[in-house]
């Protein structure tokens, strides 16, 4: 089976954050109790019950006023996932489709994938177990989409083949394709104008 | 809308202003987005704060809230400076060459209001507003555009004085950016460009509203962009279906398809129809209006059935009559119950104690009731506004009534877009315990009022035993059981009520009982009934039209003319004939939404705005076919406040005078309300200066009774909050996360302190003026230890455009303390 991927493009976000609610929906994960921390910004975390959350943000720019970004931040999909490697009870592997699964019933919340994930994913759950985004591979399985995709008003968040989704972003321009080739290849992508770090991505 | 969402990939160039689209209409940005992406169109966002949207923008700067008049005022004298109008367009298919009385004045001449005004009754006499006549009655033109009583002349004089530096001294926005964005707008006057206005609430609550939307009519037909694929004026409207209820006479003063609703003197049928259908002299005009007779005649029909006959006046008598001039407006009704005047009040689907502004006099008002029933998803403020804050249940006699009914998921139903599209819905669940849809709570209402009507009399009964009433199937007793949608919307497209042995239209024949195919087969002789004119055609013999699926786009532009239906005629785009040259050819043959077929001697394309053939052939009709002279107003005698759009102050502001005028402040004909509640900040007013305004957020809807009640939506936006420059945040010893209390003179409320830098101070004529934005979603009722906060509405002015009074909640004066 051919790679699967998320290929996100910041541009196109008008942080409708209907992904966050969508993912929520779907994995019937219970809200957050949350407060105004004086920004929109919220869950102000990735958690064991948010899967996935929109980064706002906010940069002054001198002459040209202000930059307003919206980010997508959950688990990358790594093709090679450091978390699986340094797991100690082989939790977590990587489907067929390239999404980083993991089988809560042999995780034993050590913490050692978070601390070896290069983008600080995966939470505990109150069981202490693993919890993290999973690509949403029950829909996939039943050849749907996951939901952030599905739902997203502006394709800013599209699924599809991985090399066809890079290669659509390629032609239509976008400067820097994050996650073409790091850590195996990352199964979400971003597609970008400017340097990652403006997007707060390491 | 002109236009519809799709169109909006269509667009060269789209200005977003009043609106924040990537905030409160999020799938509309994916055809903005498309047009940039597409197409290479500009999006130029302007907006007193740095929205969402305008984070796509190619081109975005803040004004003032409330100065859009100043700002689209220094636009069209920009356009008639530099010549960037579309004259074919302009002399052919406006009123831009028309001679004006010359008794006519305007603003500059007489210090700040038009000719006419009465300043005890702060009214118009409009005798001035009128064009000079020919002798057959046809106003008199001057094709040149030259003679100085010309409405072209008149409005580069009214608009001589918005020069860039006034616009930018007025609404505090950068000069170069003014003029970059007129620099963009004006290009669109090519034939081959358009440009698509995109405006919501942020225009019309104002006390200019509705003449902010005059400015941008005008500025769109100077550039000839009505009627154009990617062009139009386009209302985001503020609710799914908020455009199905005007459309069905929800308003006051409207029945269905904007048909007049009758006042006192309209004694009978005929003086109705002298009254309110409107005559031409025009010979190219084809004053589509003067159908009103077949159109309120079918109506009634509709309503009556066999007891509306030709004798007694189709039953004219039974509806309901305003006294003459009287207003029943939102702010106007409440402002009767505040008084006292009424007795009962059914909150249908609503929440005025928080949507509505200055909402401490809603809730005062509420007080005064004998009875309320309150007919909601969820218990909200106004059900429970005896128990709300500052109130004292022992005190309040209001008897309330809470129903519970069905949403929008749990019932069949159409729901009409803002792009008029009428499109059929179906019962996902059911509703949960006793709740039922609406139209099933209104035929219990209805089945026993007639029934007490029957036993007991009354002083005029028929208006309700003799409505139609069969919309399902009934039991024992006579009454429906289910109200059957499909029945509501086959009355509403119309029925013949007799049979025609040879129709005038089509000499076909057509039976008794058999549904209208549009429109065009409506008698004014009883022959048909029909609910709502401009829904004939949505549920025909061919079926439901509302429900089809069709995913054909034979013009390529995104019409779709078989997904669903749209009124009126399944046209997608209206005024489509100002869209093509008097031959008929389109101005832009890339994107021709009509065009003149010469060998089969019809149109093609769009539904056209009429049959008759293109200007310049013989039996050739003019484009504007709801106006009587046929050709788009940019001189507007209808408006109350006149003809042309006139920067006025906002009752409340930050500044002491008007930027030009002695005499006058603000909009002159305006309605002060004069209850101890109806409070206004004076001018400059020191407690109170800070210019607040409110909006929307995704997460919410409305009072957001059915989102602060869904804890993923809540998760998301758990608290009122007050959005606030770094500047003034710094002035103030305000942090991000911090509550602080934002108060009006009419009332306050705590809310978390956003600090951003997207909202920016402005030097407005020589003075920092500093805004802060608050949403309208919370209330006090739900959740229910408070901690969401109360609702921006507390802050708001009951003042409201002079037109339409629509509440004028994006701008008022407050002060914001750190607790």
């Amino acid at each position: 089976m051919s790679r699967k991927a998320l290929l996100i493009i910041p541009e196109l976000c008008i942080g409708c954050r209907a992904c966050q609610v969508a993912c929520k929906s779907w994995n019937q994960l219970p809200a957050e109790e949350t407060i105004n921390e004086g920004t929109h910004e919220n869950p102000t975390d990735l958690t064991a019950y948010t899967y996935n959350r929109i980064k706002f943000i906010e940069k002054p720019l001198n002459e040209k006023g202000i930059k307003y970004l919206f980010v997508s931040q959950r688990c990358m999909h790594c093709g090679e996932p450091l978390c699986a490697e340094v797991c100690p009870t082989e939790t977590l592997f990587v489907s067929e489709e390239g999404a980083v699964l993991y089988l809560k019933e042999r995780c034993i919340g050590c913490g050692l994938c978070r601390k070896a994930c290069p983008y600080d994913v995966p939470r505990y759950d109150e069981n202490g177990e693993i919890s993290k985004c999973h690509l949403c591979i029950d829909r996939i399985w039943e050849g749907l989409e996951p939901a952030c995709a599905k739902t997203c008003p502006t394709s800013s968040i599209k699924f599809g083949e991985r090399e066809e989704l890079i290669n659509e972003a390629k032609k239509k321009g976008y400067k820097i394709i994050y996650g073409e080739k790091d850590f195996g290849g990352l199964g979400v992508i971003f597609a970008l104008n400017e340097p990652p770090e403006v997007y707060e991505l390491p | 809308m002109t236009n519809h969402y799709i169109d909006f990939k269509n667009a060269d160039v789209i200005l977003v202003m009043g609106a924040n689209p990537a905030e409160n209409h999020p799938v509309s940005m994916k055809w903005i987005l498309k047009a940039k992406e597409e197409r290479g169109a500009k999006l130029i966002v302007i907006d007193p704060r740095f929205t969402k949207t305008a984070s796509k923008a190619d081109l975005y700067f803040p004004i003032r809230s409330g100065t859009d008049i100043a700002f689209l005022g220094g636009f069209i004298k920009y356009i008639i400076d530099n010549e960037l109008y579309f004259k074919d367009y302009v002399i052919h298919y406006t009123d831009a060459s028309f001679l004006v009385d010359p008794e006519f004045k305007l603003p500059d001449d007489l210090d700040g209001v038009f000719s006419g005004f009465n300043e005890i009754t702060r009214t118009y006499d409009k005798a001035t507003w009128k064009f000079q006549l020919d002798e057959n009655g046809v106003p008199k033109k001057d094709p040149t555009l030259q003679d100085p009583h010309c409405v072209f002349q008149l409005l580069k004089r009214h608009f001589a004085r918005y020069t860039i530096d006034m616009v930018s001294e007025i609404t505090g926005a950068d000069k170069e950016k003014i003029e970059a964005a007129y620099k963009i707008m004006g290009e669109t006057g090519k034939p081959n460009k358009v440009l698509t206005v995109l405006y919501a609430m942020g225009w019309t609550q104002h006390t200019i509203g509705a003449q902010i939307v005059r400015a941008v009519s005008i500025v769109q037909l100077l550039l000839g962009n009505v009627g154009m694929a990617g062009g139009g004026i386009n209302a985001l409207r503020g609710e799914s279906n908020v455009q199905g209820a005007c459309d069905n006479g929800l308003l006051f003063h409207i029945l269905t398809g904007y048909n007049p609703a009758p006042s006192a003197s309209d004694v009978d049928l005929k003086t109705y129809i002298e009254k309110y259908t409107p005559q031409t002299n025009e010979p190219k005009s084809t004053n589509w209006l003067s159908n009103r007779p077949k159109y309120i005649i079918s109506y009634l029909k509709a309503l009556y059935g066999d007891h509306a006959t030709s004798e007694n006046d189709y039953c004219y008598e039974y509806l309901p009559k305003r006294e003459d001039g009287e207003s029943l407006t939102w702010l106007e009704l409440f402002d009767k119950m505040y008084e006292g005047k009424f007795k009962g009040f059914f909150a249908w689907g609503q929440n005025p104690a928080c949507s509505t502004s200055n909402a401490n006099k809603v809730r005062k008002a509420l007080a005064k009731l004998d009875w309320m029933v309150a007919v909601n998803l969820w218990d909200n403020e106004t059900a429970s506004f005896w128990r709300g804050p500052e109130m004292n249940p022992e005190e309040i006699k209001t008897e309330v009534f809470f129903l519970p009914c069905a949403s929008s998921v749990e019932k069949e139903g159409s729901i009409t877009n803002s792009g008029r599209w009428l499109q059929w819905r179906y019962e996902a669940v059911k509703p949960p315990g006793e709740c039922l849809p609406d139209a099933d709570i209104i035929n219990e209402l209805y089945f026993r009022i007639k029934k007490l009507y029957e036993t007991e009399g009354g002083v005029f009964p028929e208006p309700i035993i003799h409505l139609t009433w069969e919309y399902g199937k009934k039991n024992q007793e006579g009454k429906i059981e289910h109200m059957n949608p499909h029945l509501i919307a086959k009355e509403m497209n119309g029925y013949f009520v007799t049979d025609i042995l040879e129709h005038p239209l089509d000499g076909k024949s057509y039976q008794k009982g058999q549904q209208i195919p549009n429109f065009l087969y409506l008698m004014d002789d009883g022959s048909t009934a029909c609910g709502n004119w401009l829904y004939c055609g949505s549920y025909t013999e061919e079926g439901n039209m509302m429900a089809r699926r069709g995913q054909e786009d034979p013009t390529g532009l995104g019409m779709y003319p078989n997904w669903a239906w749209c009124w009126p005629l399944n046209r997608r785009i209206l005024y489509n004939r100002a869209s093509v040259d008097p031959e008929g050819k389109p101005w832009d043959p890339k994107r021709a939404v009509i065009k003149w077929d010469e060998a089969q001697s019809k149109w093609i394309g769009d539904v056209p705005d009429g049959s008759a053939p293109p200007l310049a052939k013989e039996g050739g009709k003019l484009p504007f076919i709801l106006k009587p002279l046929g050709v788009g107003a940019i001189f507007g005698p209808g408006m109350v406040d006149g003809p042309f759009p006139t920067h006025y102050e906002p009752p409340e502001s930050p500044l002491t005078k008007h930027p030009f005028y002695s005499k006058v402040f603000y909009n002159p004909v305006i309605k002060i309300f004069c209850t101890p509640e109806d409070l206004l900040a004076a001018c400059g007013d020191e407690k109170y200066p800070y210019i607040g305004s409110t909006y929307r957020v995704t997460e919410h809807w409305q009072t957001g009774l059915m989102t602060r009640t869904t804890d993923w939506l809540r998760e998301l936006e758990p608290q009122n909050f007050v959005e606030l420059s770094v500047e003034l945040a710094e002035e103030l010893g305000i942090k991000s996360g911090d509550k602080v209390i934002v108060s009006s003179c009419r009332g306050k409320i705590w809310a978390i302190a956003i600090v951003t830098p997207r909202i920016k101070p402005l030097k407005v004529m020589g003075k920092t003026v500093h805004f802060v934005g608050l949403p309208w979603h919370y209330g006090w009722r739900w959740p229910e230890d408070g901690r969401g906060g109360d609702n921006a509405n507390l802050l708001t002015p009951s003042v409201g455009d002079a037109n339409t009074l629509c509440p004028s909640t994006k701008v008022f004066m407050v002060n914001i303390e750190k607790i």
